[in-house]
C-alpha cells in the first residue's frame, strides 16, 4: 500500500514538472508572436502600414460577422486592415474607441495619454483594471487592446499632445480621434488636424450628457468654425468635478469607433456637418445641421490667421489637463491649514464649521460636527439658510461669552469653493449676519483626508 | 402689429448655464407685443431682463451669447438662421447649448 502511494507521489511529481515545461514553452512561443509592446516617450517616424492583398483564413472566420454586411464586405475590410487611427486620450471615451477600433481590424492604433490609471477612473475607462494603477494608461489600453486581437498594431504614447509634437505625430495617421477631456487639448488637436489634412471625430461627454461632431471632413466645418473662442474657463465643468456616469462616454466613444469605422472603410460619415447629441437622463439622441466651413475661421478659412501650432494654454487660459485648478482668492491671514483647524479641535476652542459643498458630496463624507450650506445657496442668500447660519452664529456667540466676532471656518473639497464662500461671509458680515471672523480652510477635505486623517475618504 | 410671439427654449447641456436660470431647463415663454418683430438679438436682451437675474456674464458676452454656447433655431445651428438678426416665429423652438469637453 504506502509502496503504491509513493511511486502515485512520483509519478505526479513528474507530471507536474511535465506541465510546468509546457507553460514555459507555450509562454515562449506566445512571445515570439508578439514583440513586447514598448512605450513611446516621444514622437517617432513609423514605418508606412501596408495594405494586405488579401484576407486570410483566419481574418475571414474571424470577421466573418461584419463581412457579411453589404455595408463593409471584403473591401472594405482590407481599407480598415491599411488605415491607422491615433486616439487622443485613453479615458472613458478613448478605451471603448480603441476597444472596438481593435476588434474591428484596424489596422494601426496609437493610443495616447500622458496620465497614468487611478481607482477613481476604473468606472468609465474599461480597458484599464486594478491591477493597472499607477501605471502608464497608454500602456494599459494597448496591452488589453493586444489580448483582444494581436493582429492590431498598437502604439502607446506616454507623453502630453503639444504644439511641438502634435504635427509630427498627427501627420502619421489617417484619422485622428480627439477623446481628450480639456479646451486646450481640443484646440490643438483641431488645428494640428487642420494643418495635417485629418479627420478629426471628436466626442466629449459630462454628468449623463454627450456630444459628437466629426471635424474637417470632405470640406465641412472645423471645430474653430463653431468655436470661434475658447469658453472663459471658469464655465468650464471637468468630470472630476461635475461627475459623470461611466457609460455615458461610454455611449459616446462606440459612436465615435462607429464614425472612425466608416471613414476608415470607405463608406463615410455623415457627421461631418452635424452635431450628434446625446441625453442619457431621457435616453433620446439629436442631430443638429450645423453650419458650413466657415470662410473667416482662423485656421482653415480663406485667410488663416494660425498657420502653426500656438500656445493654447494661453489662448484658452487654462491649463492642458482635467486636474481641477487651484484658486488663490485670499490673502494669507484669510486662510488656515488643515493642520491648524485640527489644533483648533484638539483644544476645544468654539467655533463653527461651515462645508459649503452641494448636498450630493456631503452625502458622500463630511466632518460630524460640520454645518452644510451649499455656496449656491449662499451666493443666492436663500433665507431659510442664511437664518438657520444666524443661529448658529448666536449660539456661538453664548459659548465664546460675547466674542465680538467668533470664529467661522469654511471648508470644501479642495479649497476654491470655500474661498468663494469667504468672499460672500465677508460681504453679510455685520449686515445680513451678526459679525464673524471668517476664515478659509486651505484644500479642503481632501487635504484633511491626505494630511490628518488618512481614514477619512477621499474621491 | 405682430403678435405675441410663443417660444421655448431650453439648455440641452448641463455644462452650467441652466444653473443660472435656477436650474430649469426648459422655459415657454410668451413675448409682449411690440410694434417691430422680434429678433434674437431683442431676444438675448429679453433673458437678461426678466429670467437672468445674476451672474450675466455666464450666458452673454457683448449683444451676443457667451464663446462655448451654441444656439440651436428649431434643431439648426442658429449660423445658418441669420444668428442674431434672424426674426422670431410663433412657436420658434430655441435651444442653448453648453458645450462639453470631459472625456
Amino acid at each position: 500500500m504506502a509502496e503504491e502511494e509513493c511511486s502515485l507521489k512520483v509519478l505526479l511529481e513528474e507530471k507536474d514538472r511535465e506541465i510546468a515545461a509546457l507553460k514555459c514553452k507555450l509562454a515562449q512561443l506566445e512571445k515570439s508572436h508578439a514583440p513586447a509592446l514598448e512605450l513611446h516617450g516621444k514622437v517617432t517616424p513609423l514605418t508606412p502600414l501596408r495594405a494586405k492583398p488579401a484576407l486570410s483564413n483566419e481574418d475571414i472566420m474571424r470577421y466573418s460577422r461584419q463581412l457579411l454586411l453589404p455595408e463593409l464586405g471584403v473591401k472594405g475590410q482590407l481599407n480598415l486592415s491599411k488605415t491607422s487611427v491615433l486616439v487622443v486620450g485613453c479615458g472613458g471615451l478613448g478605451c471603448p474607441l480603441a476597444q472596438y477600433l481593435a476588434a474591428a481590424g484596424i489596422g494601426r492604433l496609437g493610443l495616447l495619454d500622458y496620465d497614468e490609471v487611478e481607482l477613481s477612473n476604473l468606472h468609465r475607462q474599461v480597458l484599464h483594471g486594478e491591477e493597472n494603477q499607477g501605471h502608464a494608461k497608454a500602456l494599459s489600453a494597448a496591452s488589453a487592446v493586444r489580448r483582444l486581437n494581436s493582429t492590431v498594431e498598437c502604439i502607446p504614447y506616454h507623453l502630453q499632445l503639444s504644439p511641438e509634437n502634435a504635427l509630427q505625430l498627427i501627420q502619421q495617421y489617417d484619422i485622428v480621434a480627439d477623446c481628450s477631456d480639456n479646451v486646450p487639448t481640443r484646440y490643438l488637436v483641431n488645428d494640428a488636424c487642420v494643418l495635417s489634412g485629418k479627420p478629426l471625430v471628436s466626442a466629449s461627454a459630462l454628468r449623463m450628457e454627450g456630444q459628437l461632431t466629426v471635424y474637417n471632413y470632405r470640406g465641412g466645418p472645423c471645430y474653430r468654425c463653431l468655436y470661434p473662442l475658447p469658453p472663459p474657463p471658469e464655465t468650464v465643468t471637468n468630470c472630476s468635478d461635475g461627475g459623470v456616469l461611466g457609460v455615458v462616454p461610454g455611449i459616446m466613444g462606440c459612436l465615435q469607433a462607429l464614425e472612425v469605422l466608416k471613414i476608415a472603410s470607405g463608406q463615410g460619415s455623415s457627421c461631418g456637418q452635424q452635431l450628434v447629441m446625446f441625453d442619457g437622463l431621457g435616453a433620446k439622441f439629436r442631430s443638429i445641421r450645423l453650419r458650413p466651413k466657415q470662410a473667416d475661421c482662423a485656421v482653415c478659412g480663406e485667410n488663416p490667421s494660425v498657420t502653426r501650432l500656438v500656445d493654447y494654454e494661453t489662448f484658452c487660459g487654462s491649463a492642458a489637463t482635467d486636474k481641477c485648478r487651484k484658486l488663490n482668492l485670499l490673502s494669507r491671514d484669510q486662510r488656515i491649514t488643515v493642520k491648524d483647524y485640527k489644533s483648533i479641535l484638539d483644544n476645544s476652542d468654539p467655533h463653527l464649521l461651515l462645508d459649503v459643498r452641494p448636498l450630493v458630496e456631503v452625502d458622500i463624507c463630511h466632518l460630524p460636527f460640520s454645518l452644510n450650506i451649499p455656496l449656491s445657496n449662499l451666493e443666492e442668500r436663500k433665507s431659510e439658510q442664511i437664518q438657520l447660519l444666524q443661529e448658529k452664529i448666536s449660539q456661538l456667540k453664548q459659548q465664546t461669552a460675547g466674542d465680538c466676532r467668533p470664529p467661522v471656518f469654511v471648508i470644501c473639497k479642495l479649497g476654491n469653493d470655500s474661498q468663494k464662500a469667504v468672499q460672500v461671509l465677508e460681504k453679510m458680515s455685520g449686515s445680513e449676519v451678526d459679525s464673524i471672523t471668517v476664515k478659509d480652510i486651505s484644500g479642503g477635505l481632501m487635504a484633511w483626508a491626505q494630511t490628518v486623517d488618512p481614514t477619512f475618504p477621499q474621491y | 402689429m405682430y403678435a405675441k410671439i410663443c417660444l421655448i427654449f431650453l439648455f440641452l447641456s448641463r455644462g452650467g448655464a441652466e444653473l443660472l436660470f435656477k436650474g430649469v431647463k426648459e422655459h415657454h415663454v410668451t413675448l409682449p407685443t411690440q410694434s417691430e418683430p422680434w429678433d434674437v438679438k431683442q431676444l438675448l436682451v429679453w433673458i437678461q431682463r426678466n429670467l437672468l437675474k445674476e451672474r450675466p456674464e455666464l450666458f452673454v458676452q457683448g449683444d451676443s451669447v457667451r464663446p462655448g454656447i451654441l444656439v440651436l433655431i428649431n434643431d439648426a445651428d442658429w449660423e445658418l438662421m441669420g444668428e442674431l438678426d434672424y426674426q422670431l416665429q410663433d412657436q420658434d423652438n430655441i435651444v442653448f447649448i453648453s458645450t462639453l469637453h470631459g472625456g
